[in-house]
């Protein structure tokens, strides 16, 4: 808590006192309107952010709670599992067991950022800064939103699903709307597309399709002189095979995606369905890859922007100790024996991070110019911040970024918890021989493609029972969870119409398998 | 920038996201009820609140890593004593220090959360198998009375009334000469035509700065301003409400079981719930009895036991007293219900139908005598078919069809509705008569 009150490494720009904007801590509309214009003024001229149009709505508690449940989208389309986060977010909220949130922002474009009326005037100028300028700009600029979620479109897209799925309730029942969308919910981490799909062939590659076509189609042609006939007939099947899997584009890891396009026995309006759910599973799985990175923009700048403004004077001292003591608890990281303890706090570890990136670039140590020879030094802690904002995700991230400062500030330390072995290792630790390894390891966790089990539909037997088999590829000797898997498995079987089996293997050995029935097959 | 105020807006977007989720749960909502209308105070039945549901009913179920086996590598903040190469003793159940699942509240048992005062009540009334158009009588939204008082100048929108608005509007704009837009074409036209001729040129220059003066006008001058938005007004009203006494008179001998106490609390509760629909003040008096009649409260009218035989005139007259000195009948509206597992004295009979017949049905507006059974219906039906109770026998010779009385035998919670179809019947006739 102490890094709060450090001054900043920067040499700030000495600007003349103001007027402070506000005293008390009521707001209004116009008061809004000059804690934006200020903020905006320091954010477009010093941080120089570059964000979406910003739409702020005033909420109550009560609305607040609505949001929540329908994560955090101003209209989603109606389902149970929203119900069911309501009622459990509304009896903690009640028995004042967990606070709101201050604010709720949509990476849309204009950037929606909804503030609680119950906020003082400090906390809104803070949720301003921190929404409205610090996520706004990471949504506009960071590459992984760039390439998946298309900001303008996102709420018609959301208004278009809200009104189709109640148009199939009307028309084939809430319950059998409900048995798809239950089904597509459980794959629903399993319905993104990880990579950008293919793009338009050029010439050269046009080409080398043409010359491969025809080397192909000699070596058909000297096949017709051989004289085995078994050989060439299991050579046949082979080839069946697949060419099987390549009309069906398998290997297919967007289950999802697979599911709307190839499932026999699905309905054009159950197919839409689980298009909804898999595009809005597409929405928000750049969110899902930058935590870290997100959250760390938007604390780094809210801190940035209020210091300035203190020092400036357009808030007073008063309103500064409010927003220190709300700041430094949401970066609060409690050590892991602490009963608080319950991960890592991607608050804490982004805004670490950027302050060390910043203060490397100004004022950098022997060892920090040793780890970022490109950057150590180079005066334009803002312009390095920027970049990194635009062009990583939290995985590549830290590989990149964390220094050895922040390592032993946070006192990282990793752990190998191997199961063959009765006691957990310490494998690195803070010092020189660790940072490195512990780097490497911190990064992999924030992988999203190592969080989520890489589960891929493998082939289908088309010719026979019509059974979908899956492949999961274990690593590290972690398989699934087998309770929950039956029960994915047996959605799943529901949206294909058959059986489905999932092997779980790892260095081409089957280490374990479960399988799944439709309960009864859709109409 | 754009900032928009929320507030107004209508509330309660996740009603139908709830009530998708209570349909869901119902069959694991409805037991929790149960449990809990079992172990609240009559009054409190009706306040809806926390009820708690196991958690795996409503699992939603994906593809994650399973808690043990494999190698798993992660990295911890606050370290304070390790060094490299050391080696800890793993912590009992992976909790502990597993940074690793429980990401998506896994793991937990049971699912809590609160049930407003209608699902609570449905669910209860359910359990007891109401009808629907009972349980709307009993739950009666009908207590306010709402209607249109005139207009508002704030609202939200669903509540703007386009007529009212409109009729402001267009009063401001003949006030402020807005011009309309077929004097407007009118001008134009004359314009082209006189253009078309071209020969009185100040009559045109006259007509270009007129059209061009009123399409300024037009534009100043908003077709709809914020001052002319009216909002309709809803005024709410209560309706004129008597007030009820209810006596719940009890037979606690020890001949009386957990199960049979259980049954008459049910009772006494919907008739509760029922009287509160009609009457905005009820009070309820406990009186039990033995072969001596008190009145107690609630707690140790359920719980405390007692012995000793069973003379239910003794509760009779206690409730007479009782309401003589506290309700009268002609402020009052008393309810009375009874519940007895049949066995009185024998000498006894008569005394309680006289008290009955002279004091109590003449100032009560209903009297309901329940009498519980053990539950076991092979005894009834078999072989050794019971006999009547004594009481039963002795109240039976009283029911009259004007008389506000009514009686039924109880072995399960299931029969307890019917007691209330009589009692509805009854108030309807009533209504017809008046």
């Amino acid at each position: 808590m102490a890094r709060a009150k450090t001054t900043p490494p920067v040499a700030a720009p000495t600007t003349a006192k103001r007027e402070p904007l506000f005293t008390g801590r009521d707001w209004d509309f116009n008061l809004l309107d000059r804690v934006y214009g200020a903020i905006q003024e320091i954010a477009e001229t010093e941080l120089k952010l570059d964000t979406y149009p910003n739409q702020i709505e005033v909420i109550s508690s009560e609305q607040m709670l609505d949001a929540y449940a329908s994560t955090g989208m101003p209209l989603f389309y109606k389902h149970w599992s929203f119900g069911k986060h309501f009622v459990r977010n509304e009896t903690l909220y009640r028995k004042g067991w967990q606070g709101l949130a201050y604010e709720i922002v949509i990476n849309s474009s204009p950037c929606i950022v909804y503030v609680m009326e119950e906020n003082s005037a400090t906390m809104q100028t803070l949720v301003l800064a921190h929404a409205a300028f610090g996520h706004n700009h990471f949504f506009k600029n960071n590459y992984c939103f760039k390439q998946w979620t298309d900001a303008t479109s996102i709420l018609d897209y959301l208004s278009f699903a809200k009104k189709f799925v109640a148009s199939c309730e009307d028309r084939y029942g809430q319950e059998s709307v409900e048995q798809i969308l239950d089904a597509a919910h459980a794959l629903m981490s399993h319905g993104v597309h990880r990579y950008p799909g293919k793009h338009a062939l050029d010439l050269k590659s046009e080409q080398r399709r043409l010359e491969e076509r025809q080397a192909f189609a000699e070596k058909h042609f000297s096949d017709l002189w051989r004289t085995l006939p078994k050989t060439a007939s299991r050579k046949k099947r082979d080839g069946e095979d697949e060419r099987r899997r390549q009309m069906l584009g398998l290997p297919e890891e967007n289950i999802l995606y697979f599911l709307e396009k190839n499932a026999p026995r699905l309905a054009p309006w159950q197919r839409e369905l689980i298009r909804i759910v898999r595009q809005i599973a597409q929405y928000f799985y750049p969110q899902r890859q930058t935590k870290v990175m997100n959250e760390g923009c938007a604390t780094f700048s809210h801190y940035r922007l209020m210091t300035r403004l203190h020092e400036s004077g357009q808030i007073t001292d008063g309103s500064f100790m409010e927003f220190l003591h709300s700041h430094t608890s949401v970066v609060f990281q409690p050590e892991y024996d602490d009963p608080r303890y319950s991960g890592i706090n991607p608050y804490a570890l982004g805004f670490a991070m950027m302050e060390d990136i910043e203060r490397i670039a100004i004022a950098p140590t022997p060892e920090d110019r040793a780890f970022f020879p490109d950057f150590a030094g180079c005066g334009d802690g803002y312009g390095v911040l920027r970049d990194a904002w635009e062009n990583f995700r939290d995985e590549s991230f830290i590989l990149q970024f964390l220094s050895p400062n922040v390592i032993r500030k946070q006192k990282l330390f990793r752990l190998v918890d191997d199961s063959e072995d009765d006691e957990i290792v310490v494998a690195s630790i803070h010092d020189e021989r660790g940072y490195k390894a512990v780097r490497q390891s911190l990064s992999r966790q924030f992988d999203v493609g190592r969080q989520d089990p890489d589960i891929q539909v493998a082939d289908v037997d088309l010719a026979g029972d019509r059974k979908l088999i899956l492949h999961h590829n274990v690593v590290d000797g972690i398989t699934l969870d087998g309770k929950d898997a039956a029960k994915v498995l047996h959605h799943l079987a529901n949206l294909w119409g058959y059986d489905v089996k999932l092997l779980e293997i790892e260095d081409g050995e089957t280490v374990a398998a479960h399988d799944g029935s439709p309960s009864r097959a859709f109409r | 920038m754009h900032i928009i105020d929320r507030r107004p807006d209508p509330g309660g977007k996740s009603l139908a996201n709830r009530q998708r989720f209570m349909r869901r749960a119902r069959a694991l909502v409805k037991q929790a009820v149960r449990e809990a209308s079992g172990s609240r105070k009559i009054r409190e039945i009706d306040g809806g609140g926390a009820v708690t549901i196991p958690a795996d009913g409503v699992h939603e179920p994906s593809f994650h890593a399973g808690r043990d086996g494999g190698m798993r590598d992660y990295v911890l903040p606050g370290n304070k004593k390790f060094v490299s190469g050391d080696r800890i003793e793993r912590p009992k159940q992976g909790g502990g220090s597993g940074s690793q699942g429980s990401a998506d509240g896994e793991g937990e048992d049971n699912f809590r959360f609160v049930l407003s005062r209608e699902e609570f009540l449905d669910l209860f009334l359910e359990d007891l198998e109401l009808p629907n158009l009972a349980k709307r009588q009993v739950m009666g939204d009908a207590i306010e009375r709402r209607h249109p008082a005139g207009f508002k100048t704030s609202g939200p929108p669903s509540s703007l009334s386009v007529g009212r608005t409109m009729r402001r509007s267009l009063s401001r704009r003949v006030a402020l000469k807005r011009p309309n837009p077929r004097e407007l074409e009118a001008m134009r036209r004359e314009l082209a035509e006189l253009e078309a001729d071209a020969d009185d040129h100040t009559r045109i220059a006259a007509l270009k700065a007129e059209i061009e003066r009123q399409e300024r006008r037009a534009k100043v001058i908003p077709f709809i301003d914020p001052v002319d938005l009216r909002y309709r007004r809803i005024e709410v009203t209560p309706e004129p409400i008597a007030r009820a006494a209810m006596f719940c008179l009890m037979d606690v001998s020890a001949s009386m079981d957990e199960h049979m106490k259980d049954l008459a609390k049910r009772f006494f509760s919907l008739l509760y719930l029922f009287l509160t629909r009609r009457y905005k003040q009820v009070e309820i008096v406990f009186i039990r009895h033995t072969h001596e009649a008190k009145e107690v409260d609630e707690e140790t009218f359920f719980h405390s036991r007692e012995s000793g035989g069973t003379v239910i005139s003794s509760a009779l007259i206690e409730m007479a007293k009782i309401a003589k000195a506290r309700y009268p009948a002609d402020q009052w509206n008393i309810y009375a219900a009874q519940a007895s597992d049949g066995d009185n004295l024998s000498s006894d009979n008569a005394r309680s139908l006289a008290i009955l017949r002279e004091t109590i049905l003449p100032m009560a507006q209903y009297y309901a005598y329940l009498q519980v059974g053990r539950g076991d219906y092979d005894r009834e039906d078999g072989v050794f078919a019971r006999q009547e109770t004594t009481l039963w026998r002795a109240y039976q010779e009283l029911i009259r069809p004007n008389l506000p009385m009514a009686m039924r035998k109880v072995n399960d919670r299931r029969d307890i509705y019917p007691v209330f179809r009589e009692l509805f019947e009854r108030r309807d006739e009533a209504a017809e008569a008046r």
